[in-house]
């Protein structure tokens, strides 16, 4: 037995989309985080409603890593259409669980992987013949039953996990626990185990912890910071963002008595018109957002160069999937982040959050109202399709303390004991002006909103030092910004002059990557980039580091551009980039390989 | 009402805007003037208005009128979005919505369209002159067919008409009228303040630099020529008596939602303004004739407006509060449980 074959695989399952093999993946995945070993699971479905082959990888990991595995151990393979690829893909030494009827007759078989062919087809027939068009989800969940039994997952933990995925209706547990059994009698009846792969109880890692999608957690930040009215137009990833967060609102923004909601949710004809909906409920006061992914915010552009130039809050959540253009649309990528920073024609820079956990994807939802309202500004939230709509293991959310920080808003009261105001004077010399907002009743309260030149006391003005001043004010705004947005964080040691910089769900492959180079011998230090515009400890780490490997999800090196525009020129020479952009979540390999080839034989570049 | 003060007890200069930059003559500059009587008269409140516009000459005006309101000069044919958004943060609002025909028929179409679908309470505005002026007057999709440029050139492509697309969509408001008929316009804008959902005014305005010559189907000449007036309108503020007289069977009563009355005093023809059905086969006919049928063309008074439809609580939502808008720390406890059921 191979000695990390305890707590340490991945097990993927191969099914068709729409055959209802969900449920029974996240019940195998809850049931062994019950067990108290930490599991990241990762779908890997198609753009497709049905038909199409769809996986699931469960990554069990006893040390904690979060990111994809590049390859797979057990293979539960229920996809004829798929059979070679997927049994192909097994690392040697796997085990493969799957329908009798597979692989056809004549299939020479890889003779380094175990075997357990289960007739799944004919249990469902002769044990569910009366079920009908359930039939085919109960015989998912035969499968969870035979690598319940194979990995020794005791069935009373699959039975709380059923509750879980079930809400604990009585009826819907008993039926597919009878499926479940079924697997297991199967096993037991009929195969004998002769694979290293198994799971066994261990404690401390994950006690406390909950599973989460970021768009959930993202969903609750925008209720907790007092999201009041959202604008979207569906998009996958993105979708189910706005869908939890009417879900949330259903059940927390509804007055029992009357009915009345705080809250209003527009689905707009398109992106624009999302865009619209939020930055005039934000020039009106209300807290706005929308959620989108690449296609969309390349339809707000126009609205969000208004909103940054105007000078309007709003709220804008990237979830990224693959690009250009339409994509992939069921893969993630850390495409956006360029385009994003610079969202419009003209000089432009918003503020970017980039959120690289559940916990993140939420605190910063609530961060960006704030910010947005601080600052007068879209705020965009870039997270990604992985961290978007996989469910990951997660701290419970901290419940906020304070208030709403709802920047520069002058009152009534306010403007009657003052002498004048001007809606764009910058008094206190940090980019940023005062701002009143539509129902104020004061007759100096009123100013005009416009995308066109405008001077300090926002009247239309096209003179060229008018222009120019207030795109230099606009300028000292993101200079602010720079120490308002979230930190790096950075683990650092001072033995070695070698780092990592990353952003986001790349974080996760960078822990095993630098794990894994530190047995190889080589110590990395890391920064992890949270927001744009980028905080004045970037350029302070990579001082104090001979070579910097950027590492992120997308072709051209995006961040890595950014930094070579926005460092001084003596520390651009500095940076290595290191990109992933095949569509599935970046692994640690994608960081460790490039690297140690470039740490024996570092390239020559012109400093 | 004092002398010269408004029922609010403010002065006609309040209602006044910065001077027009827009060409002599021009038609919108004369519906700035009926505005500023109507919002007047009506008595809005300036620290309620939202003066909201898009792109274009048309979207200009905002800036003529009550200089004291909040203004919201956005994006070309975007308006409605951003005036969606605005009466969602703050239902107390009067929205008011300025466009152009470029703006609304074309780039705008599909935000115009949507607005109406949804019955966003807002009076909109189109200031039709069936060409683009910023641009030097190239046909807008309002132009008629065979109409002419100044050059000459006529134009192939069908028309949209925007009140009988109006109707079509739902819309619970739709009047149409020129912008040199001020004893028109000005009740229509009062009934529409009055009326709870998007009320549409399509106001014929003349180009005078680029839509003014023999050609033009939205020249003066040509609209006066073929102005077919459906009736004159009074407008009576709610809560008042109706004193006016009138003979029974000319004159059409139209009760809004807050109380006020529309009174539609017939000319020549039985016309029902709640009719959807007669009211599109009005537009028709008179395009069909080359003539503009104005008045009010339909009305529908029982719709609820998107805020209604939202079931939003009567509280501007810009104005709530952590305490209001957070899940309590209870249910929170409850979500965060680990490993369980959320």
């Amino acid at each position: 037995m191979p000695a990390r074959a305890v707590n340490d695989f991945t097990i993927r399952v191969a099914t068709v989309n729409g055959s209802g093999s969900q449920s029974s993946n996240l019940v195998l995945t809850n049931a062994i985080a019950r067990l108290g070993i930490p599991v990241a699971p990762k779908n890997v479905f198609p753009s497709n409603i049905e038909g199409l082959p769809t996986w699931f990888d469960v990554r069990i990991s006893a040390l904690g890593y979060q990111c994809r595995a590049r390859h797979f151990d057990v293979l539960v393979a229920l996809n004829a259409a798929t059979w070679q690829q997927d049994v192909g893909g097994v690392k040697s030494g796997g085990a493969v669980v799957h329908e009798e009827v597979f692989p056809c007759k004549g299939d020479t078989l890889r003779e380094d992987l175990s075997y357990y062919a289960v007739p799944f087809t004919a249990l469902a027939k002769e044990h569910f013949a009366d079920k009908g068009d359930l039939r085919k989800y109960l015989m998912n969940m035969i499968y969870v039953g035979v690598v319940a039994q194979l990995l020794e997952i005791p069935l009373s933990t699959i039975e709380e996990a059923l509750r879980t995925q079930f809400r604990s209706k009585a009826a819907a547990v008993e039926l597919n626990m009878s499926a479940v059994r079924i697997g297991v009698d199967y096993v037991q009846q009929n195969l004998e185990k002769h694979d290293p792969w198994r799971v066994v109880p261990m404690s401390g890692k994950i006690d406390g912890l909950l599973f989460m999608e970021g768009n959930r957690a993202a969903a609750l930040g925008c209720v907790m910071g007092g999201c009041t009215v959202a604008a979207w137009y569906p998009i996958t990833p993105s979708s189910s963002l706005c869908e939890y967060f009417i879900q949330y609102c259903d059940r927390y923004r509804v007055d029992p008595q009357t009915g009345n909601r705080s809250v209003a949710v527009v689905q707009a004809e398109d992106e624009l018109a999302a865009a619209g909906i939020v930055f005039g409920a934000g020039w009106a006061g209300a807290r706005a957002m929308t959620s989108t992914s690449g296609p969309g915010i390349s339809l707000m552009a126009e609205y969000a160069g208004y909103g940054y130039f105007a000078e309007v809050p709003g709220v804008i959540f990237d979830v990224q999937r693959a690009g250009p253009s339409t994509g992939l649309p069921t893969r993630t990528m850390q495409g956006d982040l360029a385009f994003a920073y610079t969202l419009s024609h003209g000089d432009t820079k918003h503020i970017v959050l980039l959120p690289a956990t559940v916990a993140e994807a939420y605190e910063f939802a609530m961060a960006a109202f704030d910010l947005a309202e601080r600052f007068q500004t879209p705020v965009f939230v870039l997270s990604d399709l992985d961290l978007g709509m996989n469910p990951w293991l997660t701290p419970p959310l901290q419940y906020p303390e304070g208030s709403f920080d709802r920047g520069k808003v002058l009152g009534a009261d306010d403007l009657a004991s003052m002498k004048s105001w001007g809606r764009y004077r910058d008094v206190d010399k940090d980019g940023i002006g005062y701002r009143t907002l539509p129902g104020t009743n004061h007759p100096a309260a009123g100013f005009f909103t416009r995308g066109t030149g405008h001077d300090e006391e926002a009247r239309y003005s096209e003179m060229p030092d008018v222009w120019e001043r207030n795109l230099d004010r606009l300028n000292r705004k993101t200079e602010t910004a720079r120490t308002a947005v979230p930190p790096p964080v950075v683990s650092e040691k001072k033995s070695t002059k070698v780092a990592i910089l990353a952003y986001g769900t790349t974080h996760h492959a960078v822990v095993e990557a630098r794990d894994f180079l530190r047995d190889a011998g080589v110590e990395v230090n890391y920064l992890r980039v949270r927001a744009l515009p980028l905080p004045p400890e970037v350029a302070a780490f990579i001082k104090r580091h001979d070579r910097v490997y950027v590492v992120e999800q997308n072709r051209d090196g995006q961040l890595y551009g950014i930094l070579r525009t926005e460092l001084p020129t003596y520390l651009i020479g500095r940076l290595q980039s290191i990109r992933h952009y095949n569509g599935v979540p970046i692994d640690a390999h994608a960081i460790i390989d490039p690297l140690l080839a470039e740490q024996r034989e570092p390239a020559v570049v012109a400093e | 009402m004092t002398a010269n003060l408004n029922i609010i007890g403010l002065a006609r200069e309040v209602y006044k805007g910065l001077p027009t930059t827009l060409c002599a003559g021009c038609g919108h500059n004369s519906i700035t003037n009926h505005l500023i009587k109507a919002l007047y008269e009506y008595g809005v409140e300036p620290h309620k208005l939202a003066k909201m516009s898009g792109i274009g000459c048309s979207s200009k005006t905002p800036a003529y009128f009550v200089e004291q309101a909040h203004g919201f000069n956005g994006l070309h044919g975007r308006m409605p979005s951003a005036a969606t958004g605005a009466k969602l943060a703050n239902r107390e609002l009067v929205v008011l919505g300025i466009s152009g025909d470029g703006d609304t028929a074309s780039i705008g179409l599909g935000q115009y369209c949507h607005m109406i679908r949804r019955n966003v309470d807002c009076t909109y505005i189109v200031e039709n002159n069936g060409c683009y002026g910023l641009t030097k007057g190239q046909f807008s999709a309002t132009a008629d067919v065979g109409s002419t440029q100044k050059g000459g050139k006529a134009n192939e492509y069908s028309t949209i008409d925007v009140c009988g697309l109006a109707i079509e969509l739902g819309a619970t408001f739709v009047a149409r009228s020129f912008s040199g008929d001020g004893k028109q316009l000005v009740p229509l804008l009062q009934a529409a303040f009055s009326h709870r959902g998007t009320a549409i005014l399509d106001v014929i305005s003349p180009c005078v630099t680029f839509n003014d010559h023999v050609g033009s189907t939205k020249s003066y000449a040509y609209v006066k020529e073929h102005d077919i007036v459906l009736h004159t309108a009074d407008y009576i503020a709610g809560g008042r008596e109706i004193t006016v007289d009138y003979e029974p069977g000319t004159v059409r009563d139209v009760e809004l939602e807050d109380g006020a009355h529309v009174l539609l005093r017939k000319l020549d023809v039985d016309y029902d303004p709640t009719d959807e059905s007669s009211a599109l086969r009005t537009i028709h006919e008179s395009r069909e004739r080359g003539e503009f049928v104005t008045g009010l063309l339909y009305v529908d008074t029982h719709q609820q407006d998107l805020c209604a439809r939202e079931h939003m609580v009567k509280q501007p939502l810009a104005t709530l509060d952590e305490e209001t808008l957070r899940i309590g720390r209870e249910d929170w406890d409850k979500m965060m449980r680990p490993l369980t059921e959320t």
